[in-house]
């Protein structure tokens, strides 16, 4: 994609990226949770979408695998493990829903205006047009530059795995 | 005058050197009375007591004839044992040095010889005799041991070489006599007068007291043998103020001890003691220490001519007062307690007219007669079963032979029949007092005619006549024990012949005992009282002697008509005086003015002040102090409680005030705290974007 | 390539509605969810700043992000799971046992 005509650059884009704010919003507001999962799944896609667009492949397939594949699922079991029917009549949103959207809003504004009014000298940079392969590049990456992290990583993993079980354990079970 | 003589005891012969144990052997019994008194058979306690008094009588006859034995202008020996009060030296008024220094001394000098031999001779007498009149009764021994303690005391008086001694022996005599008196101390009769005779002798103490300090002060010692150096060092004119006042003050408390007015109200009262009591302290020996103080101190009082008048018209009052009041009492005792007040006024007119040999020859044929009289009425009481009205007696004298002639022959001691002892020293008293003044002779002679009058009143009532005496009482009549009726006849015997020693030089005899206390009596030129004109002129001495002889018989021939003759006669003149009667037979009321006027005014300061103490004292002091502690404490509670507890509660409350605020941050809401997160990164943000940004820029 | 700021900008609007979702929804799930669409909104950030320095950098960054984020919603989910046994409840307002 790094080298497609920038209109169809800018298409997929927008494209993508309307459709992972729709879906982000659409989770956030929504009643029933398992929308809102499926929502958010649907906002990951277009996410992965715009990683392939910026020519990040192995990320784009990690995204899809990883991420939605187990994270959404694994959040969709929960779901259905929890009762949801009371939750469902409940009010949704709590007391400070006002504030927290104003303060969120000015967050937001500052942040953008902070980019607005700084972000020109992004310009500068040239980014290359033609990239090596991207799968292998992260490899090399992964496991010359960062093979230490990698290896926390695993450790990480299986300490998140330990903790979950035995949090989601029954006592005396 | 003679000066002391060294006093270390190789130089004195035995008995000399050892006067200071004469006062001690009855210390010794009084204190083994004490101690061991109550667990001790009677025999036990007679042998101790009354042996230690033989014992003083002994070394009392050994220093005296160790003495004589002297040259007349060296009898003097003056034993010191320690310095009790230490010596303090000052500047009297004049600017001399005074130095007042009081010793344990012991003074045997003419005048102290007669006084102790006196004291301890009467008194072995009288304690023989108390060992049959008390064999029945309860306290035998506590009796003895504080007859033993008066003879200590009484020594002492007697045996001091300055003042403050004898001051501890006046006041220890005191004590014993209130101890004594109340010796039958269930009854309240008698533990009232112990308190009275002690109350009304501290009155006289307290100017005797007086006395002392201002001799101290204006002589600048208070030894004896140092007193008339000082008066003569000091230059003070004879009559000087001063010196009348020191005199005036010692008579003060001679008055007290010796029972003059105004002081003699304890003394009729004082007989509620045991009769060998009343015969020994306040016949022969305690009454007689305020005769022996004022001949003691004679130097002070030869320099004082006013002084020297009081004490002379206030001993004639005193004889011619008391003995009205002794004609008309009906009890025995009472009767002689009356005529030793009026006695005791004989002495100290004789002292007040510069006569003091002649008062102390009085003082010493008193002791003889007086005791005698009262040991007398002792046995009397004792036959008659303990009574003591002369109404209910009556035709005694057969039945107890050896009283009645031993009575008899005191009575007619006292009345001055020549040649007894009483005839002797009244006489010598009267015709110094005749050269004094008319007026004070004559008070003198007609006292002399009551006192003669009443004595025989007594005689015959008690043993002629007919027996009034109650039936029940006539059969238990008997003579005395032996150990009773031998010191009556050896007192009788003196009474006799105890004069003698006396005997006058216009009848040919050679006035030993004047001429052996002559030493002792200072002489001051310019005191002598011019003799009054009328009185030289006329009588002479065998003149005055046959005049008191006269009046003498006079009363006793009354009194054998009025009591023995004509005995309706007493009921129908007390009939028609009827007022007059009443009035001299109830002593004149002077008990009764007392008690108006100082006794219930003291009584009554006493309980204004109670009621002072119990309202001001008690309730503003003691209870205010309560009340102001605990007031003090409420305030200090409030402090403590809303102050220093309050500031730290106001600490508190203030952490707790802003805590109510701060917890409300915790909401226990994950999501609220995300928001404060939220908050602060915006307020991060906001502070670079708007204030850093430009600043680094 | 597209200008980096689109890409900031749409990293932003993804944070901002996380943000939102965290705050404001009382549906212990539903936040878990939106902290998952934070992270996403970072892992764009990163990537797009990797390709426009051209470096893999920023890739390697994100795959640990999201191996992170795996972790964090098992545990974080074992956790609801527990909370729900013992709460009978999944809102987050009513988990106020901290509370003053």
């Amino acid at each position: 994609m790094g080298t497609a005509p920038i209109a169809l650059q800018y298409g997929f884009f927008y494209f993508f990226a309307g459709l992972a704010i729709l879906c982000a919003i659409l989770m956030v507001c929504g009643r029933n949770v398992v929308h809102s999962a499926i929502f958010l799944i649907g906002s990951l896609l277009a996410t992965a979408g715009i990683y392939l667009q910026l020519t990040a492949e192995f990320l784009f397939i990690v995204q899809v695998i990883l991420y939605v594949g187990g994270i959404m699922v694994l959040f969709v079991f929960v779901i259905m493990l929890v009762n949801l029917d009371v939750a469902s009549r409940q009010r949704q949103f709590n007391k400070q829903v006002w504030l927290a959207v104003l303060l969120t809003i000015v967050l937001g504004g500052e942040l953008g205006l902070m980019t607005h009014v700084d972000g020109s000298i992004f310009n500068s940079v040239n980014a290359p047009q033609a990239l090596p392969a991207n799968t292998n590049e992260v490899a090399t990456a992964l496991f010359q530059t960062y093979m230490l992290p990698f290896e926390i990583a695993s450790i990480m993993l299986l300490v998140a795995m330990v903790g979950a079980v035995l949090m989601a354990k029954r006592r005396g079970a | 005058m003679v000066n002391s003589l060294p006093t270390a005891q190789g130089l004195l012969p035995f008995f000399l050197a050892y006067i200071w144990l004469i006062p001690m052997f009855p210390l010794a019994g009084a204190f083994l009375m004490l101690l061991f008194g109550r667990v001790v058979r009677k025999a036990v306690v007679s042998a101790v007591c009354v042996g230690s008094v033989a014992i003083s009588f002994f070394f009392a006859c050994g220093a005296f004839l160790q003495l004589i034995a002297r040259p007349a202008d060296e009898r003097v020996a003056q034993v010191i044992l320690f310095e009790w009060v230490p010596a303090g030296v000052y500047h009297l008024q004049s600017g001399a040095l005074g130095r007042f220094v009081a010793d344990w001394g012991f003074l045997l000098d003419p005048l102290s010889a007669v006084m102790i031999l006196v004291v301890t001779g009467v008194g072995l007498l009288i304690h023989i005799y108390s060992t049959g009149y008390m064999a029945h009764e309860g306290g035998y021994y506590r009796f003895f041991g504080y007859l033993n303690l008066f003879m200590f005391s009484m020594l002492m008086l007697v045996l001091a070489n300055n003042l403050l001694l004898l001051f501890v022996g006046w006041e220890g005599v005191g004590t014993c006599s209130y101890l004594l008196i109340g010796f039958y101390f269930h009854r309240k009769s008698a533990s009232d007068a112990g308190k009275k005779a002690f109350i009304v002798n501290r009155i006289g103490d307290a100017g005797f007291l007086l006395g002392i300090f201002l001799t101290s002060a204006v002589l600048g010692t208070i030894r004896f043998t140092e007193i008339l150096p000082a008066l003569t060092v000091s230059n003070l004119p004879v009559g000087a103020p001063v010196l009348t006042a020191i005199a005036l003050l010692f008579f003060v408390g001679a008055t007290g001890k010796s029972a003059q007015i105004p002081l003699y109200v304890w003394l009729p009262d004082a007989m509620e003691g045991p009769t060998p009591v009343s015969a020994l302290i306040h016949a022969a020996t305690m009454v007689t220490a305020g005769v022996y103080m004022v001949t003691r101190t004679n130097a002070i009082f030869q320099h004082a001519p006013f002084a020297m008048e009081v004490v002379a018209g206030v001993g004639a009052a005193t004889a011619l007062f008391a003995a009205t009041i002794g004609v008309l009492q009906n009890d025995i005792k009472k009767v002689l307690a009356y005529s030793t007040v009026s006695q005791l006024g004989y002495m100290f007119l004789a002292c007040g007219v510069g006569a003091f040999s002649a008062g102390i020859f009085h003082l010493m044929t008193h002791a003889f007669f007086k005791g005698l009289l009262f040991l007398g009425a002792g046995s009397v009481i004792h036959a008659m079963s303990g009574e003591q009205d002369m109404r209910k007696m009556g035709g005694l004298a057969k039945k107890i032979p050896i009283t009645y002639w031993t009575m008899l022959i005191a009575t007619l001691a006292i009345a001055g029949i020549f040649p007894f002892a009483g005839f002797l020293s009244k006489d010598l008293i009267l015709g110094k007092v005749y050269e004094h003044g008319l007026l004070l002779w004559l008070v003198g002679y007609f006292t002399a005619g009551m006192t003669a009058f009443y004595m025989f009143r007594l005689i015959v009532l008690t043993f002629h006549g007919q027996s009034r005496v109650e039936h029940d009482v006539e059969h238990h009549i008997h003579e005395s024990p032996k150990s009773m009726t031998i010191p009556l006849i050896i007192l009788a015997g003196l009474s006799i012949f105890g004069g003698w020693v006396g005997w006058p030089e216009i009848l040919r005899g050679s006035n030993h005992f004047v001429h052996f206390l002559a030493p002792m009596i200072t002489s001051v030129q310019e005191a002598r009282v011019p003799a009054s004109e009328a009185a030289q002129a006329h009588l002479g001495e065998v003149e005055l002697m046959l005049l008191s002889e006269g009046l003498v018989f006079l009363g006793i021939l009354f009194a054998w008509f009025l009591y023995l003759k004509r005995v309706d006669l007493p009921e129908k003149i007390k009939a028609h005086t009827g007022g007059l009667y009443k009035l001299v037979y109830n002593k004149y009321y002077v008990d009764e003015i007392y008690d108006a006027m100082f006794v219930n005014r003291t009584k009554d300061l006493a309980t204004s002040l109670g009621s002072f103490d119990n309202a001001v004292i008690n309730g503003m002091g003691v209870d205010g102090a309560g009340w102001l502690t605990r007031y003090i404490s409420t305030l200090s509670m409030w402090w403590d409680t809303w102050i220093v507890d309050g500031s730290v509660r106001l600490a508190s409350r203030l952490i707790w005030l802003v805590s109510q605020v701060a917890r409300m941050f915790q909401t226990g809401l994950v999501q609220s705290y995300m928001l404060v997160i939220v908050i602060g990164v915006v307020g991060f943000l906001s502070y670079y974007f708007w204030v850093l940004r430009h600043l680094h820029s | 390539m597209i200008p980096v700021t689109h890409y900031i900008f749409l990293s932003l609007a993804l944070l901002t509605i996380g943000v939102i979702g965290v705050l404001t929804r009382r549906n212990v799930i539903v936040i878990l969810m939106s902290i998952e669409l934070i992270l996403n909104a970072v892992n764009i950030n990163l990537v797009a700043f990797s390709r426009m320095f051209g470096q893999v950098h920023g890739q390697v960054f994100a795959i640990f992000i999201i191996t992170d984020a795996a972790a964090e919603a098992a545990v974080g989910l074992g956790i609801i799971i527990a909370l729900f046994r013992n709460r009978e409840t999944v809102l987050a307002d009513e988990m106020d046992i901290l509370k003053w």
